[in-house]
């Protein structure tokens, strides 16, 4: 009799009723003929790839990984992992040089940094993007976030000691974009944390998440980064009995989702230690545990932008609740729309036009709104909606980071 | 995260009782773990279109005291039913949905077989008829979209037919549509609406359709336009010209995803906080036993508290009961069910006859309280198709159950 019941396969395809809600909600099928849609590339497909392989679609590379179909499934299919999972099982495997590059976050972050200023000032030059359109297929009227030239963890080195005199400590996941393109965001964390009472340290070696790398069917190397990050997340909140925030909601998506659906990647014991920094803040304040005191002068209309992952995790409450308290902002929410990015796929010439006509309906509502800046939790969103719309994106602990009175909150917090 | 009251899915029922309280000035948060059933709705809302014995209704309200005492008609009483189902006109319109019908009176709606059913509250775009044998015209036209299969034009000529309407059937193709026609999968009501809906599309519509009349006095179209905006419904009527009926699809439903969106953005604008995809698994609860707290799969350990907890959870289709081959159950808060006894009882093998596993659901007070394990509590309300003591598909009251245990329990929270 409980057959029924147990006989449930690991990304639960056979929970599918057929009712289409998920293709409603994907953002790419209205603006993309070629891609399948979630319903025919996740459990559809996955019923037919489970009797032959030869059934896998390579037009399942136009999937986002935006886990948007996740979110509306009334029958709780796990369809972005099926069809990422599908991608992984069945793909050719062999990434191509431009998807390499793409991927590779990390190294090619510790190149461009030691030449920041040539690649910064290359990147942008006409004869370097025809070359990276025509040859490397990365799309020429994209614009490149700038590399910086001193990396966010050599910066740390510089401070890492007056880290220890705090009386609570906690661990912080950076990820590739703050240590090589905008350390300030690093430096918010640190300041804004410092001003609750928590030295903040370092996690021991970190590698970058992945998600680039799992989106261009780099597996192998995503394994071991993740197999890597999971064992500094233990051994900060195991043997330091430090919880570790972050502020990327991309790298917290992948180290707490992806890992185990798509890497198998056991993160258990640790999960749970791992969380966004404003959701941090936000248990501390709701507990009776911190205390913010704001500037008075801070004036700022801000719209705020839900990111797919941060979508997909529930947790854009915490970010908006925070910059909600500061006196003086008056904020929007804006309708949850993908930007059209998804990581490293708009970067690509083949996917340019769908990503830009994705972000439109979000561009437009931006332009609208016309705020004096934009809050998200995503890098990547960041740079997709700042050369898409001209309006600065900040993250929520930037914004509390300048809007707040660092020094009365940091004696309120003694 | 602390509200004054915390509602339990976010279909029909969770919005229609949320915007109440908010609009009220209450603080509200729903948290909904998928979308809702009224992305397969006709765009029609039904009260009640026959009995448990097969009669067919003509004037619902009066027809509520022919119910047995457990159908939610009958805890909430008829005059109580009357009064709300006389202020649903306006609570819709207020969110922005034009809806018409009249409790006293069913009118009928074509289904998208051609099939005609008892309906009350009907969404703007389709066209009520008087009676179940009404000709729709002398004349009609149904043109349908190239390559689009949800939408039956023979059994609806068919239908039409039978009541005497002349029928000619054609079909327009658009150059816009046929990047959508490249996946058969993909050629769906939402997605076509989603391009008819731009400028410039939906006019070329408008005009080949135009092209196609041959004197005809009805026009009759699928349901496939303004999934975000109704205006381009009436936008089409107007290009037109002539009488035009549309005919809801097979799902998804067009209008019934832009009513769920438009209720949505309401219940937002009036600073009600939507948790999308997040799924409630367990409560807490005071030394009185009233419900202190709930825990969900996002906020993990951040438990979300309320003075008042409402489940609008849906049926066996959205999960809000859970069946397994011994037994059905409420899963967050285990609450005491209505429930068929004896197993053989739950269905019938006749899958066109009526099904009482339909009709299972939670048993409440007459201020639709939940008990469990045979103890009332006190702040912990039930609404919608979660409610037991009513069949929504055989006896055609889904909506009006919806809407009507959605206001009453919002009034006796705002009472309290
Ligand atoms: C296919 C179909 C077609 C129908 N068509 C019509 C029609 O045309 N006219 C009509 O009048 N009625 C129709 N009905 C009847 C319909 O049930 C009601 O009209 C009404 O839409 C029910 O609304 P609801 O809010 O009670 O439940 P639902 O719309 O089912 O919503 C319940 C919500 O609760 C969420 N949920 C469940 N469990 C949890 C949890 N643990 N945590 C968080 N969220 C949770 C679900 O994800 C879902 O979003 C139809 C029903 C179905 C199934
Ligand atoms: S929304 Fe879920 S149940 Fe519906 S078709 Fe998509 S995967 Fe299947
Ligand atoms: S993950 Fe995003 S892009 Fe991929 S199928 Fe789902 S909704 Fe579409």
């Amino acid at each position: 009799m409980n057959m029924q019941e147990k006989n449930i396969s690991e990304n639960n395809f056979e929970q599918c009723i057929k009712c289409t809600v998920c293709t409603v909600y994907c953002p790419v099928v209205p603006v993309n003929p070629l891609y399948p849609g979630p319903k025919q590339a996740g459990p559809d497909g996955e019923r037919l790839r489970l009797k032959k392989g030869l059934f896998f679609d390579d037009t399942l590379k136009y999937c986002l990984n935006c886990k948007r179909c996740e979110v509306a499934c009334p029958s709780g299919v796990r369809i972005g992992d099926i069809i990422q999972a599908a991608r992984i099982k069945y793909g050719s495997g062999s990434p191509k040089l431009r998807d390499m590059i793409l991927a590779n976050t990390d190294f090619m972050g510790s190149v461009a940094t030691v030449a920041a200023p040539v690649v910064n000032a290359t990147l942008g030059l006409k004869p370097v993007k025809a070359v990276m359109d025509g040859v490397l297929k990365v799309d020429k009227r994209r614009t490149f976030p700038k590399y910086t030239s001193k990396k966010f963890e050599s910066w740390y080195k510089g401070i890492a000691s007056s880290q220890d005199s705090f009386g609570k400590h906690v661990s912080y996941f950076h990820g590739c974009y703050v240590n090589y393109n905008y350390p300030q965001l690093g430096k918010d964390v640190i300041t804004v944390m410092n001003a609750l009472g928590y030295g903040v340290h370092l996690l021991e070696n970190e590698k970058c998440c992945g998600t680039a790398l799992i989106s261009n069917g780099m597996i192998d190397q995503a394994k071991r980064n993740a197999e890597h990050n999971i064992g500094s997340l233990r051994k900060s909140v195991q043997e330091k009995k430090m919880p570790v925030i972050g502020a990327s909601s991309s790298c917290m998506f992948t180290i707490r989702d992806e890992y185990p659906h798509l890497l198998g990647v056991d993160n258990k014991d640790v999960r749970d230690s791992f969380e966004l920094a404003t959701r941090f803040i936000y248990r501390l304040i709701e507990d009776g545990k911190a205390k913010l005191v704001f500037k008075k002068d801070y004036k700022a209309n801000v719209a705020y932008h839900t990111p797919c992952h941060m979508e997909r995790l529930g947790w854009s409450i915490f970010s908006t609740e925070l910059i909600r308290i500061i006196p003086g902002v008056t904020l929007t929410v804006l309708d949850s729309n993908c930007c059209g990015i998804a990581g490293t796929y708009g970067f690509k010439k083949e996917n340019y036009e769908v990503s830009q006509a994705i972000g439109k309906p979000l561009f437009d509502q931006i332009g609208r709104i016309a705020p004096d800046y934009v809050a998200c939790d995503c890098e990547t969103c960041k740079w997709q909606i700042e050369m898409s719309t001209g309006v600065t994106v900040k993250n929520p602990i930037s914004i509390l980071a300048e809007a707040l009175d660092l020094e009365a909150t940091a004696a309120a917090n003694r | 995260m602390k509200f004054d009251t915390i509602i339990i899915g976010g279909g029909l029922s969770g919005l229609v009782c949320g915007i109440r309280l908010q609009k009220a000035g209450r603080k509200c948060a729903i948290v909904s773990a998928g979308q809702s059933a009224m992305h397969f709705s006709s765009g029609t809302f039904d009260l009640l279109g026959r009995l448990p014995d097969g009669t067919p209704v003509d004037d619902p309200i009066e027809a509520i005291s022919k119910l047995d005492g457990g159908h939610p008609y009958s805890i909430l009483g008829a005059d109580s039913v009357e009064k709300y189902a006389a202020e649903a006109e306006d609570f819709f319109a207020g969110c922005g949905i034009k809806v018409s019908g009249n409790a006293h009176k069913n009118t009928w709606r074509v289904t998208p077989t051609g099939e005609r059913k008892p309906s009350w509250l009907t969404i703007s775009d389709f066209t009520p008829l008087e009676a179940k044998d009404s000709a729709i015209g002398s004349k009609a036209l149904i043109v349908n979209i190239l390559g689009y299969l949800d939408f039956n034009t023979r059994f609806l000529a068919d239908s039409f037919e039978r009541q005497g309407t002349s029928c000619r059937i054609e079909s327009i193709k658009l150059d816009e549509m046929e990047r959508l026609r490249k996946n058969p999968s993909e050629m769906r009501a939402t997605n076509i609406a989603r391009v008819m809906d731009r400028d410039g599309v939906w006019e070329k519509a408008a005009a080949k359709v135009k092209e196609k009349l041959q004197g005809e006095d009805v026009l009759v179209l699928p349901a496939v336009f303004g999934l975000k905006d109704a205006s381009v419904v009436e936008k089409m009527r107007e290009a037109i010209g002539v009488r035009t009926m549309f005919i809801a699809t097979m799902p998804p439903s067009v209008p019934g995803i832009r009513s769920q969106l438009t209720l949505r953005a309401e219940f937002e604008k009036a600073g009600g906080r939507f948790f999308l995809g997040d799924t409630v698994v367990d409560a807490d609860y005071n030394e009185d036993g009233t419900v202190k707290s709930i825990g969900t799969v996002n906020f993990g350990d951040i438990r979300l508290y309320a003075d008042d907890f409402v489940l609008a959870s849906g049926s066996f289709f959205s999960k809000g009961l859970i069946a397994t081959p011994e037994k059905v159950c409420e899963p967050v808060f285990g609450a005491d069910l209505t429930i068929a006894e004896g197993r053989d009882n739950w269905f019938d093998r006749n899958f066109w006859k009526r099904q009482n596993y339909i009709s299972f659901g939670a048993t409440v007070s007459s201020s639709l309280n939940v008990s469990v394990e045979g103890r009332e509590i006190a702040n912990l309300y039930a609404i919608g198709s979660l409610v037991g003591g009513c069949n929504a598909l055989y006896e055609g009251c889904g909506g009006g159950v919806a809407i009507i245990t959605a206001m009453k329990a919002a009034d006796v929270i705002l009472e309290k």
